[in-house]
């Protein structure tokens, strides 16, 4: 049970920093592999409020979510809108530089050394529920990635943004036509997916580690929970980050021995079975 | 006469929509025969029952009185059933010299040959020569696809197909979209096909359809509506009402 | 008869050009003028034959992929295996490891060829990450994160014996190298190559003159994946050492990055991008010895944004000069 419990944290911290790509993937048909480097980017920002101007942990998440949005916009004005109509092969090559360029970078501003962060007193230890040992800091992140999840469904499907975004890349030029600033909702959603990937990133420090590999180390990850997932909408990444993170979790404590051999394998049957995602109404 | 190319009550639904109604059809050898039809007709999907590309709900295909409702696209040219494209469909990074070389060597069975330079066979050049004199192309071989006049785009269009060596040749709207002074050559060209090459014409231009086909096969609704001489078509009430009368006022 | 004049141009295609010669007697003269860099060329020869074969599926049937190096990997593997337990003739060992390589990519084109650009940059992906897990956690048989250790090689048709400055090993991966490319170059102006163009440029016409498209692609990407395998192999002997880095994800995205930089669909770029790529390697690590990755990167991101196209064509633009009209394909 604890193990299950540790599975939904973790699959829900996957959800958050993967939730971004999703977006720019399903929605925008824009491959970013550097979507792990915005989530590093929020882990350090974390990392350095914390360690050395001794901010408290939850003061942090905000700037872990600004910073790398910031970046986000940033990186889309100047970068990544010329390739939005650009080949599959082109974005994937123009992001792989980018995460090279990201994993060098941040080794030498910040050294190879994992960052530790150290969590507030309240947030660590266990304590038994219902026979159930359960971790404050999991918890704390269930209910926050949980808060996120609601706040992102309703976004998206209830509000004038929601389907602002939807009819922008439905159609670019008819929604241009409507007088929907395109250029600007595209910037937005980039932005905000790469400050919940930087979110995820602070949250996920502890459970992931954070070290300048972390977008190589994860990107595969992000890229099984979108493509598992399907890219129509929220929930099915979200719940194949749930199933992604319990897999994970119980296949380290029961074989450790087979790895992450079991989720690669999954991922390549579920994409040539299902080549749009799992969760896809055919 | 006998039908090289027929077709048995085919049927081809989508969801609950039936594009091909149980349409029975036969082009008979030398054809020239002309489909024919409102947009949205089902031409199209016809088209791609014919050559594969569709699998059919129900109904049969025969070449030759052979079966092929379950042979392979790529199986069915070999065959000799090729089609062309309303939409130019050519190889932008090749010249036509190469895309004929390519068309020529997989019809004489030698496109999985690694081992052979391209063009080095004599029968394979051979054809390239009589399939490019043909299709008035021996003057642009070398260059590139896409820098080709569009009428000679559209001839490409059409050699490739003919470099397949078909017995039924469809002919998807081949005169589509050529400025009125490339028209000619394009005509001419595809009235000069040789005679034992049945082809069915898929077309929106009366007048071409006129002037080039014996029989006319009309289409509505995915049903087939009335087959017959193009004076009978012609003269025929029902269709001047669903279609004809249409293309007036289009 | 000057029609007839036309059409035999096709054949051209496979006539070796003057610039080509000449590459290859350089080649060649690196072997006795360039005695000290003997290492670093062979390096550069089985990076080369390996981006070779990358572009052999995607500059010229269009597959992207970011797995290329699970059958470099597979071949250096089966090399590294097959000398220490079966022999360690070199030349058996290249064939196992080609042999190796040549299933997996039987195996894994039905996967790869399946789905749209994305689904095989993915499975591609996936296929390369799933060895790399293989290798990692069978340490028994692969060494695991330690890699392949103990692999000694007997002398190339029992006479020449593999020295410590390489001398021998740069020799026997030039000419592998070289049989390799021509059987490449080969293979992309025959019917067979051709009809790979023509399945790259457009599927649909493809079929539509009669192209088996799927049998041709899983032939082709057999082929890259048997010729990739001999690389990795050649990697293992003149090493003799597999490590575990011969799957890495870099490797894939190295190759990638000297087919960018030497241009795809002409075979020639994926040399000119080795050695590019090798003489920016050394360069940088020279300079910045712990984050030359940083502006490898850059060179990508400056590449794509720039236009890989737009490169190509400066790239090949100056070979068609060196190479005469039209290139070599």
């Amino acid at each position: 049970m604890t193990i299950l419990f540790d599975g939904i944290a973790y699959g829900m911290v996957l959800f958050v920093l993967a939730c971004g790509l999703s977006v720019t993937l399903g929605l925008m048909n824009f491959v970013n592999l550097a979507h792990g480097a915005f989530a590093m980017a929020g882990g350090y920002a974390t990392a350095i409020l914390m360690n050395r101007w001794g901010w408290p942990f939850v003061a942090t998440l905000p700037l872990a979510f600004l910073v790398p949005a910031l970046i986000g916009v940033l990186l889309e004005r100047t970068l990544y809108r010329r390739l939005y109509d650009a080949s599959h092969l082109d974005q994937v090559l123009f992001t792989i530089g980018l995460v090279f360029m990201a994993v060098a970078g941040t080794d030498y501003l910040m050294g190879s050394r994992p960052q530790l962060i150290r969590l507030p007193e309240w947030l660590s230890g266990r304590f038994e529920f219902l026979g159930m040992q359960i971790g404050r800091y999991r918890l704390f992140i269930v209910v926050v990635c949980g808060v996120l999840t609601v706040a992102l469904q309703l976004v998206l499907n209830r509000t004038r943004f929601g389907s602002r975004l939807r009819a922008a890349v439905d159609d670019p030029r008819v929604a241009r036509g409507l007088g929907i600033p395109v250029e600007r909702v595209f910037m937005i959603t980039f932005a905000a997916g790469s400050g919940l990937a930087g979110l995820g990133g602070a949250l996920g420090a502890e459970l992931l580690g954070l070290d300048p590999l972390f977008p190589l180390k994860f990107m595969i990850y992000f890229l099984i929970v979108v493509t598992v997932g399907g890219t129509t909408g929220l929930t099915g990444p979200f719940v194949a980050s749930l199933i992604l993170g319990i897999a994970d979790v119980a296949g380290k404590y029961f074989v450790p021995d087979l790895g992450a051999f079991i989720i690669y394998t999954v991922m390549i049957v579920v994409l040539v079975f299902r080549p749009r995602g799992l969760f896809v109404r055919s | 006469m006998s039908a090289v190319l027929e077709t048995n009550a085919l049927v081809k639904k989508f969801g609950g929509i039936t594009a091909t109604n149980a349409v029975t059809f036969a082009l008979e050898k030398g054809a020239r025969h002309a489909l024919i039809g409102p947009n949205g007709a089902g031409k199209t999907t016809f088209i791609n029952l014919l050559t594969g590309v569709l699998e059919p709900t129900s109904g049969r295909i025969s070449l030759d009185g052979k079966d092929i409702t379950n042979v392979k696209p790529e199986a069915r040219v070999k065959m000799g059933l090729v089609r062309t494209f309303q939409i130019n469909q050519l190889f932008a990074g090749m010249t036509p010299l190469q895309a004929l070389g390519v068309a020529v060597s997989e019809r004489q069975g030698r496109g999985s040959d690694w081992r052979r330079v391209v063009g080095t066979k004599a029968t394979v050049t051979d054809e390239i020569v009589e399939v490019a004199e043909r299709f008035r192309l021996i003057d642009v071989l070398e260059e590139r696809t896409g820098n080709l006049a569009y009428g000679k785009q559209r001839l490409l269009e059409i050699a490739l197909a003919f470099a397949c060596k078909p017995r039924v040749l469809l002919l998807d709207e081949p005169a589509a979209g050529v400025p009125e002074a490339e028209r000619a050559e394009l005509l001419e060209t595809i009235a000069r096909l040789p005679d034992d090459v049945s082809i069915l014409l898929i077309e929106h231009d009366m007048d071409l359809v006129f002037s080039f086909a014996k029989k006319i096969t009309v289409l509505v609704d995915g049903t087939l509506f009335a087959d017959g001489t193009v004076a009978e078509i012609s003269n025929d009430p029902r269709v001047r009402a669903v279609y004809l009368g249409e293309g007036e006022h289009g | 008869m000057p029609s007839k004049a036309a059409v035999s141009r096709l054949s051209t295609l496979g006539r070796w050009r003057l610039a080509e010669i000449l590459f290859w007697l350089a080649a060649a003269a690196s072997v006795p003028l360039l005695t000290e860099h003997h290492l670093v060329l062979t390096e550069i020869a089985i990076i080369a034959l390996f981006a070779v074969s990358l572009d052999l599926i995607l500059g010229y049937a269009g597959i992207a992929s970011l797995g290329h190096t699970a059958f470099f990997g597979a071949g250096a593997y089966a090399a590294g295996l097959f000398a220490i337990h079966v022999t360690n003739d070199p030349l058996l060992g290249l064939v196992a490891g080609a042999a190796a390589a040549a299933v997996l990519g039987f195996a894994t084109s039905f996967l790869v060829l399946r789905g749209a650009d994305l689904t095989r940059l993915m499975v591609t992906l996936g296929v390369a990450l799933v060895l790399g897990e293989i290798a990692n956690k069978a340490g028994k048989i692969t060494g695991g994160a330690d890699g392949l250790q103990g692999v000694f090689m007997a002398p190339i048709l029992g006479r020449f014996e593999f020295d410590l400055f390489g001398h021998v090993g740069y020799v026997y991966s030039l000419v592998v190298f070289f049989v390799l490319f021509v059987v490449a170059r080969r293979i992309v102006v025959s019917p067979f190559g051709l009809s790979l163009l023509a399945i790259r440029d457009n599927p649909l016409r493809a079929r539509a003159i009669g192209i088996p498209v799927n049998t041709r692609l899983t032939a082709i990407y057999t082929i890259s994946a048997a010729i990739a395998g001999v690389a990795g192999a050649l990697l293992a002997q003149t090493a003799q050492f597999v490590s575990i880095d011969v799957l890495a994800f870099h490797r894939s995205a190295d190759a990638l990055l000297m087919l960018v930089i030497g241009g795809t669909g002409y075979l020639y770029g994926g040399i000119v991008g080795a050695v590019a790529f090798k003489v920016l390697q050394e360069i940088l690590s020279v300079w910045t010895p712990q984050y030359w990755t940083f502006w490898i990167g850059a060179i990508l991101v400056a590449i794509v944004l720039i236009g890989r196209q737009r490169i190509g064509n400066g790239v090949m633009g100056i070979w068609a000069r060196l190479l005469g009209k039209g290139g070599a394909a």
